[in-house]
């Protein structure tokens, strides 16, 4: 036993020189650090088949959940860097500029489907995003039927409102509740620190005709709490329980048919379609209403926060290495059938293929129809510093330790002083 | 034997010594360029001068960390050495069942900080909730408390040990001398127990001093620095100054507080080490 395990070792090690010695050719290779662990082993496998069919040997690493800054801040100091890596938008951009490749005049660039999915600053493309996602509320139309209605019922915030409390006044006799809990624990507060309060950011900056800014009014912060107290106060738990909850039990509430909605994103629907829990006639997402703007031709939150990055330092080689597999990956059959129907993407690229995920579709359904996708404004929120406090104070509110007023401040004054201190 | 040691020294040291000198000494003096410098990796670091500690001082959750650490600190040292040293002597009192006892007093410093830290997060809400008491990310005096206990929990069983062998070493003759001149439990306590396990006290404090000042798996995973960074400690405060913002002077502020929380915990640890020493007895 121990003889053979003594010459697998042997063997293994072999192995990775040769592959050492074969990374250190002419050729260049390439090293990505992905961030989205859910779809980690299908990267690794589409990269072994690029290098089966180009001999270009390709490293796929990824950072454990909510670690990617930490993990790339240490890989990239190595002496051999992540020729391949992601920022979220404009505020990730800021730490990572001088590392990133200007891809101004990459092929890639060509083969946007729109020119917003390029992250520019000053005019030079520094990030490309390489999937589009959509959030709304998740809905189980066949609870929503028990209860008596349809999809189509809801149009705007006062509709999901009547509904919602409608279902909870009869939540003993229907054995479930309108919305799967608000989970703030802090691994999963998320979808309401960012993805939710997107919205009152969104219209707000319709308002006065900006992108971003460098201290937000809270416009719309009373719609904001609508929607909020709407989501806990018709909801599976009690407020209070709130801030020990997380995304994975809202899900599981969702999955065993205890609540009729969720807010959460395209990225989703693998969960809920695995072992047969939904199929695609089940679920519908419809979009987040809070009561403001022209609700009839709103469409789902879509946008992107995944922007790919070509390391500058990294050596020429490797460089075109890199540019050549990312082209590879959105125009080759291959590339592009893996990305869609294995990863559950939507490519911003012409030769993207059509996504099997429900939610996609709706998305596309929608935007076909003339409604209006609203745009994720979340990537200029001045920091994460700013979404913790945000979190932690919508959390207090919800449990009734702390008030509104708490909110309010952490999204204006936050927002004020967090942009002085990161741009200070 | 002697000359063995003489000839073979470099054999013992130099191993030690190199390990100390990689993995101590040089990222030490790293780390304390890197206080001084703005930097987004340590590869591409620029200077500038005394900025990070000027800022640190105008901090004020810093200031506060640091307030809420030291407070966390003296409770939980208190509270960890009076249980274990209790138990300690209650098991050297050769009653039925103490290996069994030690080894389950033990036993909850073989689990990890980060995985206690969310247990106990569990079990302390769920009472919380029975009791309809805001939770423990709620409400800062809770999550103290819980702090409290958590640490408590696992550290009593390891200080115990340690107290279990500083009384086990006092020469029997010392204890029945004074059992024959007549000394009350009382006097053997205080007068010959107590000062003959002055080494073990010494470490002892020395160890939960700085593991209270240096906590950061069990506060990061049962209150996360909830409600509004309340119970956010000294190394919590540091890895948020580090990761929660971008920009390049974010990293040189957390580099420049932990530098100043290192020369902290090592001062006084100094200062304990040396109050504590001069209490102790030659036997």
């Amino acid at each position: 036993m121990k003889k053979v395990l003594a010459i697998v070792l042997a063997l293994v090690m072999c192995l990775s020189l040769s592959a050492a010695a074969f990374a250190g050719g002419e050729t260049g290779s390439v090293y990505y650090l992905n961030f989205k662990p859910e779809v980690d082993e299908t990267w690794k496998e589409l990269a072994a088949k690029y290098t089966e069919e180009t001999g270009v040997p390709v490293t796929i690493s990824t950072a454990a959940s909510n670690t990617y800054e930490e993990t790339l801040m240490s890989e990239i100091s190595k002496s051999n860097p992540p020729t391949l890596f992601q920022v979220n938008g404009p505020v990730g951009l800021a730490n990572w500029k001088d590392y990133c490749l200007d891809l101004t005049d990459s092929d890639l660039i060509g083969e946007l489907t729109s020119q917003d999915f390029a992250l520019t600053e000053d005019g030079v493309v520094y990030g490309i995003g390489y999937v589009i996602e959509s959030y709304g509320i998740i809905t189980n139309k066949a609870l929503l039927m028990k209860a008596g209605y349809t999809v189509e019922d809801i149009q705007s915030f006062a509709d999901l409102k009547k509904v919602a409390e409608d279902i909870t006044a009869r939540k003993d006799e229907l054995g479930f509740a309108a919305f799967a809990s608000t989970g703030m624990e802090s691994s999963s507060d998320w979808r309401f620190k960012t993805h939710l309060a997107n919205l009152p950011i969104y219209f707000e900056y319709q308002d006065e005709g900006i992108t971003s800014t460098d201290a937000i009014k809270g416009t719309y912060l009373d719609n904001y709490k609508d929607i909020f107290d709407l989501y806990i106060n018709n909801s599976t738990c009690d407020p209070a329980e709130l801030s020990s909850k997380t995304g994975a039990d809202a899900e599981s509430e969702f999955i065993n048919g205890e609540a009729v909605f969720f807010q959460n994103g395209s990225w989703e629907y693998p969960n809920l379609t695995a072992d047969g829990a939904f199929t695609d006639d089940d679920l519908a997402m419809i979009p987040i209403y809070i009561g403001v703007g022209d609700e009839a031709n709103q469409g789902l939150c879509t946008g992107c926060e995944n922007y790919w990055c070509v390391n500058a330092e990294a050596d020429e080689a490797d460089i075109q290495a890199t540019l050549d597999f990312m082209k590879w990956v959105v125009t080759s059959e291959l590339g592009t059938t893996t990305l869609a129907n294995d990863m559950g993407f939507v490519i911003p690229f012409k030769g993207a293929v059509e996504s099997p995920n429900v939610f996609v579709k709706q998305d596309n359904e929608m935007t076909a129809a003339g409604k209006t996708p609203v745009s994720w404004n979340f990537t200029t929120m001045p920091s994460e510093q700013w979404k913790n406090d945000l979190g932690s104070a919508l959390t207090a509110y919800a449990a009734g330790t702390g008030d509104w007023d708490a909110v309010v401040s952490a999204f204006v004054d936050g927002w004020a002083t967090e942009y002085q201190l990161a741009n200070g | 034997m002697e000359k063995a040691i003489k000839k073979f020294w470099p054999v013992f040291v130099i191993p030690t010594f190199a390990a100390f000198c990689i993995g101590f000494i040089w990222p030490f003096i790293q780390g304390l360029y890197l206080s001084f410098c703005r930097f987004t990796t340590i590869s591409k670091a620029t200077f500038n001068g005394v900025q990070n500690y000027q800022y640190i001082f105008t901090d004020a959750s810093f200031l506060h960390a640091f307030w809420f650490t030291a407070l966390f600190t003296v409770v939980s040292t208190v509270c960890i050495n009076l249980a274990a040293f209790a138990i300690a002597l209650a098991l050297t009192r050769n009653i039925k069942g103490t290996n069994l006892f030690r080894s389950v007093f033990f036993m909850p410093n073989l689990i990890g900080g980060i995985v206690l830290g969310y247990i106990w997060n569990i079990l302390l809400n769920c009472v919380l909730t029975l009791l309809g008491k805001p939770l423990l990310s709620l409400h800062a005096p809770y999550g103290f408390i819980g702090l409290v206990i958590l640490m408590c929990w696992q550290q009593i069983g390891y200080m115990m040990i340690i107290y279990i062998a500083g009384i086990q070493s006092i020469p029997s003759d010392y204890l029945e001398a004074a059992r024959i001149d007549g000394a009350s439990e009382r006097q053997i306590l205080w007068k010959i127990k107590i000062p003959n396990v002055m080494p073990s006290i010494t470490i002892c404090l020395f160890l939960s001093l700085t593991n209270g000042f240096k906590l950061f798996d069990q506060n990061l995973a049962l209150t996360g620095g909830d409600p509004a960074h309340n119970t956010e400690m000294l190394a919590l405060n540091i890895y948020n100054t580090f990761y929660a913002r971008s920009g390049p002077q974010w990293k040189g502020y957390g580099q420049a507080k932990a530098v100043l929380f290192c020369i902290l915990v090592i001062a006084i640890s100094l200062i304990q080490l040396r109050a504590t020493r001069s209490k102790e007895v030659q036997q």
